[in-house]
């Protein structure tokens, strides 16, 4: 009895990155932007409460130095870990649209939930995000550059 | 009357693994990460014993080490600590070492063994209720008293037990948890229930909970860096206890626990946490005085991989 449930268990550990890796590499396949696209489209209208807070933008700067800069870049630029932040596909995305992809994270492409940082911290995020020039950086799904 | 030191010189083992060496391990690991990996500043939950859905960031180790004063009717006090070392393998999957020990006043100093413990975002999204499966192999010996749950029926009167008697018990048990949690309007509410099966003999499978919830003292962060800013403190409160074995399952003859938690957050990277924690029947420590300290270490994951691989 306890060998076969020590068994079943191991098993079922060993499984689990197999299904990772083959779960992950289906992900490789499209995008690395098209998770924004899933954005329901009550999500994605919502408004960014802390557009006029004057404060906003500093603050989403001191949250993205401590939780997002290791992975995106320490100015968005993107890196082995994660997509960049000044492509067209992240910055013409709506706020309520940033804020669900921070709220529910990436999860089979490695980014974790950020639920866990209150709404107004992620909105902040949001502002930061949105205050970034816009670099055209060239990407497979990307539009052409706009003049 | 024999006391446990004579106990001890009497049955003539050895300690199974000093203590000294313990602490070196721990210590070196530590070290390790401090010299191999940059840091991240850590957003953690207040909670000791309870867990909510968030597991550790990809490619992070968090180190963490924490320790249990608890008072002891019918015998001696004792202090307990544990290190932790928990590394995020995906964004769905953290991994994680624990190694115990314990003072118990007036007795001896002990390795009491180590866990291995997993845990598994079982939904990609977040939704009302985020459940996430945690599966645990421990090692411990039966002097172990790091309290980290209770299960079936746990009393007070099993931790007044000399050591040196209590450790000849080996114990090997395969630990399931259902992480319930969500996360609303700055509150976090968290619920685990527990399920136990110690693998080395016939006992029945033990059940235990834990409840909490906790919210930062401010939801907007303050533009400037600072140590006392209230978005830096989370404060909560859980609870916790056994719930009794298969054939005798409720909330009876065993103990439960209540306990304010809060934690700090620092600039310099670490986390303290502080809970006072209170005993709710004739079964409980009267009082457990639990503290921990932790540190984040974004890029380990790299790190180890880049020395692996010889690369800089």
């Amino acid at each position: 009895m306890s060998r076969t449930i020590v068994v079943t268990v191991l098993i079922a550990l060993a499984t689990l990155p197999a299904l990772s890796s083959k779960s992950d590499q289906s992900a490789k396949d499209e995008s690395v932007y098209a998770p924004l696209t899933r954005a329901p489209k009550k999500a994605q209208a919502r408004t960014n409460p802390l557009a006029k807070d004057p404060d906003a933008v500093a603050a989403g700067a001191k949250l993205y130095e401590q939780h997002c800069a290791e992975c995106h870049g320490d100015i968005a630029q993107g890196g082995k870990k994660a997509p960049s932040l000044l492509a067209d596909e992240v910055q013409q995305a709506t706020p309520g649209t940033l804020f669900w992809i921070l709220t529910n994270g990436v999860v089979r492409r490695g980014m974790p939930v950020w639920s866990k940082l209150p709404e107004p911290q992620r909105w902040q995020l949001v502002s930061y995000i949105q205050s970034l020039n816009p670099v055209r950086a060239p990407t497979s799904a990307a539009p052409p550059a706009q003049p | 009357m024999l006391d446990a030191t004579q106990l001890q010189l009497r049955t003539g083992r050895r300690r199974a693994l000093p203590v000294p060496l313990f602490v070196r391990v721990s210590a070196f690991i530590l070290l390790a990460t401090i010299f191999f990996a940059v840091h991240a500043r850590a957003q953690e939950s207040p909670y000791i014993v309870t867990y909510d859905h968030y597991l550790e960031e990809p490619g992070s180790l968090e180190v963490e080490y924490f320790s249990t004063f608890g008072t002891q009717r019918a015998g001696n006090d004792f202090l307990s600590y544990w290190a932790e070392f928990e590394y995020g393998a995906t964004a769905w999957w953290t991994t994680e070492l624990y190694l115990d020990g314990q003072s118990t006043f007036g007795d001896s100093t002990v390795f009491t063994g180590f866990r291995l413990e997993n845990r598994f975002r079982l939904l990609q999204q977040e939704h009302f209720v985020n459940p996430v499966l945690y599966v645990e192999y421990e090692q411990t010996s039966g002097a172990d008293k790091i309290l980290k749950e209770v299960e079936g029926h746990d009393v007070e009167a099993d931790y007044s037990i000399p050591s040196a008697i209590a450790r000849r018990e080996r114990d090997r048990e395969l630990e399931l948890k259902l992480l319930l949690s969500k996360t609303f309007n700055g509150w976090n509410i968290a619920e685990n229930t527990i399920a136990t099966k110690n693998i080395t003999g016939g006992n029945p499978w033990e059940f235990g909970y834990a409840i909490g919830a906790s919210r930062p003292l401010a939801l907007k962060a303050s533009a400037q860096r600072c140590t006392f800013c209230p978005e830096n403190f989370v404060a909560g409160i859980e609870m916790y206890g056994g719930l009794g074995d298969r054939y005798s399952f409720g909330l009876h003859e065993t103990s439960h626990y209540l306990a304010p938690v809060v934690a700090w957050n620092l600039p310099s990277d670490w986390t303290l946490r502080l809970s006072p924690g209170f005993g709710l029947n004739d079964q409980s420590h009267r009082f457990l005085l639990r503290w921990g300290v932790s540190r984040e270490f974004s890029g380990f994951g790299n790190t180890i991989s880049r020395l692996l691989r010889g690369r800089q």
